[in-house]
């Protein structure tokens, strides 16, 4: 299984020299498959990854900076630095990563102050990064990322804010205070990822069965595979199926 | 006159003779006074109910005929679409997304193919971008005609079923004439679309938009009138702007309490700020006011189709580019819809190099550069959005989908709850969701 970014796990040196991005090898995701394509040596270098560490510096253009300094002006210049680690601009669309200590202050002066009024939370869901999402290693990384997209319907403009979290720690504050919109949102993705909304009035599953065990969304949740009913063969989990990457 | 006192039937001796009294008198001795008050009961409406629009599950909690407390569950109709298409080409993940709300197939197909193309930074043709508008349109009717038609199925309009779907069918007849399929089409594609408009399509689709506002017009005298319809819906599911806002509800739920919010307008996507169309609202934010919203959005419709019939001009359906094109000609072969016989002679015969491509893009699939958007439309029930996330290789690396169904349908208590149970059909229909969407 690989990530976006993917580090080889025997190329971990060559990894360190190059935290903002990954290594791939090869034109299939497998090692020693005896491929003779030609492609079983192909390095590749990945130009960023989906979660690179770069940030966008100011000015972002257009109403990005609008948004952004009103933010500042309503929670103050200190909760936004420490808030916001890092803001990206991409596709005309901006995202800010923020530290989950401060999430609610942020969302709540996002809905409620007039030079903002992002009153509509259109979606709540997460993403998991695996092996990527920053220079820490192992149990350390920040893989789990919950993903908010609101809405200003006075202003017409929509933000992404993202609050990244370990597997071990995956604790997030719930947003269903501002935004009851949220509920099922939290509820689907501690179901599909297992973050924990600290805060949310009943989180439960919502989708799987209530004695599931597990959040299948994980990347590293076990596919399985198919039993062949002739020559004892099975037919391999997708995610270990020879594929193109 | 004598009486006794048997606890559960007390007599009394009158002129006509003995008149038993049959009371249960020992209730108040037993429960207490307060145990009248609390006649509660639960009540499991679903998951197979005819009422409840699929397989969705209700927790009634029931005084008499009120109910005090209402609770949804969800996910019997779960399929894992989401984590599937990470395992797929980005081309393949249309046929996946297709079969979320089975009832706008293609919202979901245009919304997935947008959000691919935004990733990939290109534009579709503008020709391709007109027959997106009108398949979509076309399917808009549909599905709110299916709203209308087992809505009133649920209320005991049997008519309204049969009419209903009938017109839809010939909805369904126009989108399997241009597509090939009545449903789960994977007719958009990521660059343009499967194949071009067929020749016979137009006036297929013209005799379609000559029908039609007629068969409205069949509708309104139908329902619109009718003393029994309007008792059923009027004031019935009351949800506000502000409700509607807090809860995240779009769609027609938000624009029946009085809100002009149709992504088409505000964030016009596929040229719609070009065309002429209404956003029709109501402002009694109840049932009665959903139906009325949705009738005059076929009608809207309508003109959004003659519209793009007339702006049609000859061109490509896919963009230029050979290493993200499919081949987009497709024609009806012995064996089913495949590649047209010039692109086999082509491919086989001429071009080594046009070979290799298609061999590379059909099993191996483009390259998506790494990032991740969200792209909002307008789908019969309210936004849907994408939220794609590639990682640079061929397949996603996540699809979520935010579907209007699965938001709007946690308004269901904030309309029910202090309502008479009956209600909660007619406010559960006029949300109109998809358990295909809701639970994807």
């Amino acid at each position: 299984m690989t990530g976006p970014g993917d580090l080889e796990r025997d190329d971990a040196a060559l990894g360190a020299q190059a935290p903002s991005g990954g290594f791939r090898k090869g034109a299939f995701g497998v090692s020693g498959s005896g491929d003779t394509s030609g492609f079983g040596g192909l390095v590749r270098v990945e130009p960023g990854g989906a979660v690179a560490l770069h940030s966008t510096e100011r000015p972002y253009g257009g109403w990005f900076d609008e948004v952004t300094d009103a933010l500042v002006e309503a929670v103050g210049q200190a909760t936004y630095d420490a808030a916001v680690s890092r803001v990206l601009v991409d596709r005309g669309e901006i995202t800010y990563f923020v530290a989950r200590e401060h999430l609610l202050a942020l969302v709540r002066a996002l809905r409620d102050d007039e030079a903002l009024r992002f009153e509509l939370c259109s979606s709540v869901s997460g993403v998991d990064y695996l092996d990527s999402g920053g220079p820490a290693t192992g149990a350390h990384r920040p893989r789990l990322h919950v993903v908010y997209h609101l809405t200003s319907m006075t202003y017409r403009r929509r933000i992404r804010l993202e609050v990244a979290v370990t597997a071990e720690d995956p604790h997030v504050p719930s947003v269903t205070g501002t935004y009851p919109t949220a509920d099922w949102h939290e509820r689907e993705t501690y179901d599909m990822f297992g973050v924990v909304f600290d805060g949310h009035p009943a989180l439960t599953r919502i989708l799987m069965p209530d004695d599931w065990d597990g959040h299948p969304q994980r990347k590293d949740y076990p596919l399985g595979g198919v039993p062949v009913e002739y020559h004892d063969a099975t037919i391999p989990p997708p995610d270990t199926r020879r594929a193109y990457r | 006159m004598t009486t006794t006192s048997d606890p559960y039937a007390g007599s009394r001796e009158t002129t006509e003779g003995r008149v038993y009294t049959v009371t249960g008198g020992d209730w108040d001795l037993t429960l207490g006074t307060e145990a009248y008050g609390a006649e509660r009961l639960v009540v499991n409406m679903g998951p197979q109910h005819p009422s409840t629009h699929g397989v969705l599950r209700l927790v009634l909690d029931l005084e008499g005929e009120t109910v005090t407390k209402a609770r949804v569950v969800i996910g019997y109709l779960h399929t894992g679409i989401e984590k599937n298409t990470e395992y797929r080409n980005w081309t393949q993940g249309t046929t996946f997304v297709t079969r979320m709300d089975y009832l706008s197939p293609l919202f979901n197909e245009a919304a997935y193919c947008m959000a691919v193309e935004k990733l990939l930074g290109i534009e579709v043709p503008p020709r391709a971008q007109t027959i997106r508008v009108l398949v979509m349109e076309i399917n808009r009717i549909a599905s709110h005609l299916v709203g209308l038609a087992t809505g009133g199925m649920e209320l005991g309009a049997l008519t309204a079923m049969t009419n209903g779907f009938r017109e839809r069918e010939m909805a369904l007849d126009l989108l399997e004439e241009i597509t090939g399929l009545r449903m789960n089409h994977a007719y958009i594609r990521p660059g343009g679309l499967a194949q071009d408009l067929p020749d016979s399509a137009v006036g297929s689709i013209r005799q379609f938009l000559e029908i039609m506002p007629g068969r409205v017009a069949d509708f309104h005298r139908l329902l619109t009138g009718q003393p029994i319809w309007q008792r059923r819906l009027k004031d019935v599911g009351w949800l506000d702007v502000s409700g509607c806002v807090a809860l995240g509800v779009t769609g027609p739920v938000l624009r029946a309490a009085g809100l002009p919010w149709d992504l088409r307008k505000v964030e016009p996507y596929l040229g719609y700020q070009t065309y002429d169309f209404e956003v029709p609202t109501a402002d009694t934010s109840d049932a009665w006011g959903r139906y009325l919203v949705r009738m005059a959005e076929v009608n809207e419709s309508l003109k959004l189709i003659a519209q793009a019939l007339d702006r049609l001009e000859p061109g490509p359906v896919m963009v230029e580019d050979r290493k993200i094109a499919w081949p987009a000609q497709l024609s009806l072969g012995p064996d089913g819809m495949g590649n047209s016989a010039e692109h086999v002679a082509h491919i086989m015969g001429q071009s080594m190099e046009a070979l290799i491509h298609h061999f590379k893009l059909v099993t191996e699939g483009f390259r998506v550069p790494a990032g991740q958007v969200y792209v909002p439309i307008e789908s019969p029930r309210g936004e849907l959005g994408y939220h794609v996330v590639s990682d640079g290789s061929t397949r996603p690396w996540r699809v979520h989908v935010r579907d209007p169904s699965f938001v709007n349908l946690q308004a269901t208590a904030a309309m029910s709850e202090g309502g008479m149970i009956a209600d909660v059909i007619a406010a559960i229909a006029s949300i109109d969701p998809v358990m295909g969407g809701v639970d994807r």
